[in-house]
């Protein structure tokens, strides 16, 4: 579970990496590690700890695919949609998901639990359908599978 | 008795962790000393899990391992149902020239003494005996070209930073492998990361750069864990000699594989492409000199440093010299990493390696080099595997990625997602690549639900040549390839009579 906001908390965090070259990318990645996603308070502090505009951090979230801008669900299933798993039927795998679920890509189940979202490859291409739960790569999911998977994340 | 059983991110999805606890387990219960070592993957990843014992004759493996075959492990080995034999003996194994990827799933990823038993060092030792000038000319004269995709030969980029003067230069590895179908960076972080450690260390002696970052995808975080564990390790014994190194992750932006856009990344900024001059070797990250290279470029370097050039450039065809990890992916038999020299041809990759279809159905389509290389059809199975070859037929070997399609695949949907993932990816700078490609994925919907309208695919063509000349990297100006392919070799999946088989 995600912390939620602590602003001093928030700033212990920034001043860990103010030291490096580059600071931005691995603030964003640690504070969305603590806090689940990336606030407005977060964007100010960034902004003001890297004597930047808050546009200017504002242009880095929301670049990136990574950074979320609200809390995602208790859960994170990213299902990959890129060819080498749409060749062994994902792509149709995970439509009948999202169906069953209600849900489109990037959506959130109602109760909270389940986010599903779309990720291009995981690297794992020899041994699709995949997907990864919760930061866990799975392999070799059919339609099955992925249903298990998608359950198992209570 | 030593076990193998991988840590590798595809065994590890597969269950390798439970597996290895069970293994533990029933050794315990038997009494049997057993010591279980977390190596990387040996590349065969349809036998994965893949689980290896050391005998006197050598590594025998057993694979895919489920934990119901753990048992039978200690009981009969030699009869067990997923009995393997001699795991180097296996034909996908022997038939690979393994060079960069000579210690791949054999050593424990994490053990200096392994790395240094089986060859790692030797390179870094040879170069600290060497000019930095020397070290220049050796990787030239080896004949390596970037293995990222464009293929430029590395020594010349790294002379050019070497000649640069600067206070601060920096060794800038891309590990993004943002293509599908590929995973070859993937695989030395987790088997062997010393190896591109070391690549590195060779890289800043000789261009006279005391900084290292690799940059790696957000999407591998146990190759992050691995490569990281195995840094501190580095640091600790001093093996770096003052080339100081760091890992920095990506954030899911596939354009961030692209070089300028990584090194705007690194400096903390959105990864929007620049344009070039000046060439990063001159004003690179920070503004200062910067060899970027490709992960498998830089694990390359400690071979060639080790053997001497000519072993190197020993392998090959024409201006592809050496060897290519080329990984097989997608809908394949037998799918994973064969490192070979340059000149095999396509379908003996496809068919004669990797055994044709997982599914067995006929193949269809191959697409290689990621999502912006062309589909090649069977017709064209013939090509060599090589740079020039492969541009000849308006195609690319890019990162060495080939994902297989059978003959359920929809080659006008293959075009569309093309598109859809031009657009997708776009960092906005070029309107071809930012707005034509949304057209591009609009039209060919249309075309997918055979709805399309006269003069569509015209449309589509038109607007892969106005993509082509007006963007200002790859994304933009080769997503053409794979959406033009498609058209030229499937025409039936775009209205249009299928190719006389011959004809092509
Ligand atoms: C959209 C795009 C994505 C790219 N992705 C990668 C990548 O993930 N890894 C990589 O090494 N090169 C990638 N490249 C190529 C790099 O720009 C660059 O050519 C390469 O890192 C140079 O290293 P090399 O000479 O060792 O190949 C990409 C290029 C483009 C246009
Ligand atoms: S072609 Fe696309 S990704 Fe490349 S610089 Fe232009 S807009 Fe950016
Ligand atoms: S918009 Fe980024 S994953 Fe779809
Ligand atoms: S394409 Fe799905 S893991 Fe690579």
């Amino acid at each position: 579970m995600s912390a939620s906001w602590d602003a001093s908390r928030a700033q212990e965090i920034v001043n860990k990496y103010l030291p490096i070259k580059g600071p931005m990318l691995p603030i964003l990645h640690a504070l969305q590690e603590e806090f689940g996603f990336i606030s407005d308070e977060a964007m100010r502090l960034v902004a003001q700890s890297l004597n930047v505009t808050r546009a200017e951090v504002y242009g880095v979230v929301s670049f990136y695919h990574d950074f979320r801008q609200a809390p995602a669900g208790r859960h994170v299933l990213k299902i990959c949609r890129a060819e080498a798993c749409q060749s062994v039927g994902g792509e149709a795998h995970a439509n009948a998901l999202l169906q069953s679920l209600g849900l489109k890509w990037g959506e959130t189940t109602p109760d909270g639990r389940l986010t599903v979202e779309p990720v291009y490859c995981l690297g794992l291409c020899a041994c699709g359908p995949n997907a990864m739960l919760d930061g866990e790569p799975r392999a070799r999911l059919d339609a099955q599978a992925l249903h298990a998977l998608a359950e198992e994340a209570a | 008795m030593r076990i193998f059983v991988p840590r590798d991110a595809v065994s590890l999805a597969l269950g390798a962790d439970l597996l290895a606890a069970a293994i533990a387990a029933e050794a315990a219960r038997r009494g049997v000393a057993a010591k279980i070592i977390r190596n990387g993957s040996r590349g065969m990843f349809w036998l994965e899990p893949l689980v290896e014992i050391e005998t006197p004759e050598g590594r025998t493996g057993f694979g895919p391992m489920t934990l119901a075959d753990v048992a039978g492990l200690f009981a009969d080995p030699a009869s067990h149902p997923k009995a393997l034999g001699l795991v180097e003996a296996l034909p996908f194994l022997a038939k690979q020239q393994r060079l960069t990827f000579a210690r791949c799933g054999i050593i424990d990823p994490l053990s200096l003494a392994d790395y240094r038993a089986h060859g790692g060092l030797a390179g870094l030792e040879r170069a600290r005996g060497m000019s930095a000038e020397a070290i220049c000319a050796e990787i030239t004269k080896s004949g390596l070209r970037g293995r990222g995709g464009a293929g430029f030969p590395t020594g010349v980029k790294w002379e050019t930073v070497r000649k640069a003067e600067a206070p601060q230069k920096y060794i800038v590895c891309n590990a993004d492998e943002g293509d599908s179908g590929t995973f070859a960076d993937r695989m030395i972080l987790e088997a062997d990361p010393f190896c591109l450690i070391e690549g590195m260390a060779i890289a800043g002696r000789a261009v006279g750069a005391s900084q290292g970052y690799v940059y790696c995808r957000s999407e591998y975080p146990n190759g992050i864990k691995i490569f990281n564990e195995a840094l501190a390790i580095a640091q600790e014994t001093g093996l770096l000699d003052g080339f100081a190194l760091e890992l920095r992750v990506g954030a899911g932006a596939y354009v961030c594989g692209e070089e300028t856009a990584l090194l705007e990344s690194l400096e903390g900024k959105r990864g929007m492409v620049r344009a070039k001059p000046p060439i990063p070797a001159l004003r690179g990250l920070f503004g200062q000199p910067t060899v970027i290279n490709n992960l498998i470029s830089l694990a390359t370097i400690p071979y060639i440093m080790a053997q001497g050039a000519e072993a190197y450039a020993s392998f090959g065809m024409g201006r592809s010299r050496g060897t290519m990890p080329v990984q097989l992916a997608g809908n394949i038999k037998h799918g994973g990493l064969f490192e070979t020299a340059f000149g095999i041809t396509l379908g003996e990759l496809v068919n004669e390696i990797g055994g044709g279809t997982a599914s067995g159905r006929p193949v269809r389509a191959v697409q290689a080099g990621g999502p912006l290389g062309a589909y090649f059809a069977p017709a064209q199975f013939d090509t060599p595997y090589d740079y020039e070859a492969f541009a000849a037929r308006n195609g690319l070997i890019g990162h060495g990625g080939l994902v297989v399609f059978d003959d359920t695949a929809n080659m006008a949907a293959m075009a569309r997602f093309a598109m859809e993932f031009c657009a997708h990816e776009s960092c906005g700078k070029c309107t071809p690549c930012r707005i034509g490609s949304t057209r591009g994925a609009e039209i060919l919907d249309r075309v997918v639900a055979g709805a399309s309208r006269p003069g569509d695919l015209d449309l589509v063509k038109d607007l892969c040549e106005t993509m082509k000349f007006g963007s200002l990297c790859a994304l933009g100006g080769f997503t053409p390839y794979p959406v033009l392919s498609a058209i030229t070799h499937f025409p039936e999946d775009f209205g249009g009579a299928a190719l006389p088989l011959a004809a092509e």
